[in-house]
């Protein structure tokens, strides 16, 4: 790997630069991997990495269908904030914003990790109270979030509209400061980058059809539309299709999957300084470095796996938008897409053990799992390297619908997340 | 945004409707006889199929009942609707693709 320094860009610089070469190899698939991770997005890259830096495994390959970074990592608004009300969420998210915070210099590449802040607004008793609750447990948890007046809100965004005339007032926000956003692709590259440069074979268009298995049940590796390729264990990280993958090793899940919507609108001037989420009236916006509104739409009410979803989906948060920030009225918005989510019924991850010996799983993460991209690819790194869960994602097993343990962020986050 | 065909009023827009979820989850007679797999297999594991699904839907803002459907999950057609309490004449399992 050709680090990126002053020198390097200086010396590139007089080259026209030409030659920075390619960021990762395109291997041809070996017979035999220790690890095989399934799903080439920020979270199955992330855990390449981790497997190769934390812990030394370097026979490891990521396989994706498509193209890495191309489903839910590249079609995601980018929100990154560990305020969760409970301790399991609280320990995992914030897992993942410490990494966040020293990501760009650990992987030598720019993820542009902005810490703008992310500000949630109430807008009735219920939003205020809960709301403070989540700031307290917060703080319990060694976790910045605070309190915000709906003035303190206003100086703090100062596009929000504060007035008494909306449908649904502003009555403060909770806000946590080391939230914000990242570049979503630099994130996928930048793993991509790092793990390959330590041995990591990161296969692109091969898709598993299969999951072989052994005698005694365990699994020994996947069918590929580039052939057979046998693993030590295997990691599946594919969130919306991830129903259909562990079905191939007769595993059931509690997932269902969604198409989740987002837009942005035509490039601007700045002119939103941090990212501001409503659960009650659903708006959630921030404003990309490029310029552009980012705008983040609910889920539709069917399971689909069509990565497109209803425009009224789209409407009712931009109605939102524009009640909320007036200004934004006569923006056009460019470009919309869906990604398709795997929800649990508790609305927090999977990550760990299966039935099946040496399959291993990273899903559930709904509507909200780039912001934990690092941590979870770190814990699950651990779970595969050790066979063991880490203490981050030991509560996050399968097994918590059977027993009951379950981690109801479902009512702590409301809807977005 | 879908067109649902709702069995008694015909075409609707779909933001008439309710989406009630998979479709032929009975509720067990005797819940105390599960254990806790059983237990957790109906209450939280779904089929969540890549290809044709049945469900239920509810039209609310219309004549208020329910129905089943299936329909496909790739493309979102809806391939048929039929009664509460009857199985489709398509079988759903037979046309999920891989």
């Amino acid at each position: 790997m050709r680090r990126f320094s002053l020198t390097s860009l200086l010396s590139e610089s007089l080259r026209g630069h030409q030659g920075w070469g390619r960021q990762w190899r395109a291997p041809e698939p070996k017979p035999r991997y220790d690890v095989v991770i399934v799903g080439g997005g920020g979270h199955g890259l992330a855990t390449a990495y981790y497997l190769a830096s934390v812990h030394g495994i370097t026979n490891v390959a990521v396989l994706e269908k498509g193209w890495i970074g191309g489903g839910n990592t590249g079609r995601n608004t980018t929100i990154i904030r560990s305020n969760y009300l409970y301790d399991e969420s609280a320990a995992l998210y914030e897992h993942a914003l410490k990494l966040w915070e020293g990501l760009a210099q650990e992987l030598n590449y720019n993820v542009m990790f902005s810490q703008r802040g992310v500000l949630m607004l109430a807008h009735n008793l219920h939003d205020v109270q809960s709301f403070k609750r989540h700031v307290y447990a917060n703080r319990l948890n060694g976790i910045d979030n605070e309190w915000l007046s709906k003035e303190e809100c206003k100086a703090f965004c100062p596009p929000l509209d504060i007035g008494t005339s909306l449908r649904y007032p502003v009555l403060g926000g909770a806000l946590q400061r080391r939230a914000g956003t990242a570049r979503h692709d630099a994130v996928a590259w930048g793993y991509a980058r790092g793990a390959d440069a330590r041995g990591v074979d990161i296969i692109q268009n091969c898709e598993v059809k299969g999951i072989r298995r052994d005698a005694s049940g365990a699994a020994i590796g996947v069918e590929t539309t580039r052939g057979f390729i046998g693993a030590g264990r295997i990691g599946v990280v594919a969130a919306g299709h991830t129903s259909t993958l562990m079905a191939m090793a007769d595993v059931a899940m509690p997932l269902e999957s969604y198409p989740l919507q987002a837009l942005v609108s035509e490039p601007v001037k700045p002119v939103f300084p941090c990212v501001v989420m409503s659960n009650a009236v659903h708006a959630y916006i921030s404003q990309s470095d490029k310029g552009e509104l980012v705008i983040g739409a609910g889920t539709d009410q069917y399971t689909s796996y069509s990565q497109q979803g209803g425009l009224h989906i789209t409407t009712h948060t931009l109605d939102a938008i524009c009640e909320l920030f007036p200004q934004f009225t006569r923006m056009r918005m460019l470009r919309s897409w869906g990604g398709i989510v795997d929800v649990t019924p508790d609305r927090s991850p999977i990550i760990g053990k299966t039935p099946v010996p040496n399959l291993f799983v990273n899903c559930g993460w709904g509507t909200g799992g780039f912001k934990a991209t690092p941590g979870s690819g770190h814990v699950f790194a651990h779970t595969l390297a050790t066979g063991a869960p880490h203490t981050i994602n030991a509560p996050f097993t399968l097994d918590r619908f059977r027993t009951g343990r379950l981690i109801d962020e479902a009512a702590a986050a409301a809807v977005a997340h | 945004m879908l067109l649902i065909a709702c069995p008694h009023c015909g075409n609707r827009p779909e933001t008439e409707f309710r989406c009630g979820g998979q479709a032929h989850i009975a509720r067990p007679e005797q819940p105390g006889a599960l254990n806790d797999e059983a237990w957790s297999q109906y209450l939280f594991v779904r089929k969540n199929p890549r290809g044709v699904h049945a469900e239920r839907w509810c039209h609310a803002h219309g004549c208020g009942r329910w129905f089943n459907a299936l329909r496909d999950t790739v493309s979102d057609r809806f391939l048929e609707t039929y009664p509460m309490g009857a199985q489709p004449a398509l079988s759903p399992e037979s046309e999920t693709r891989a």
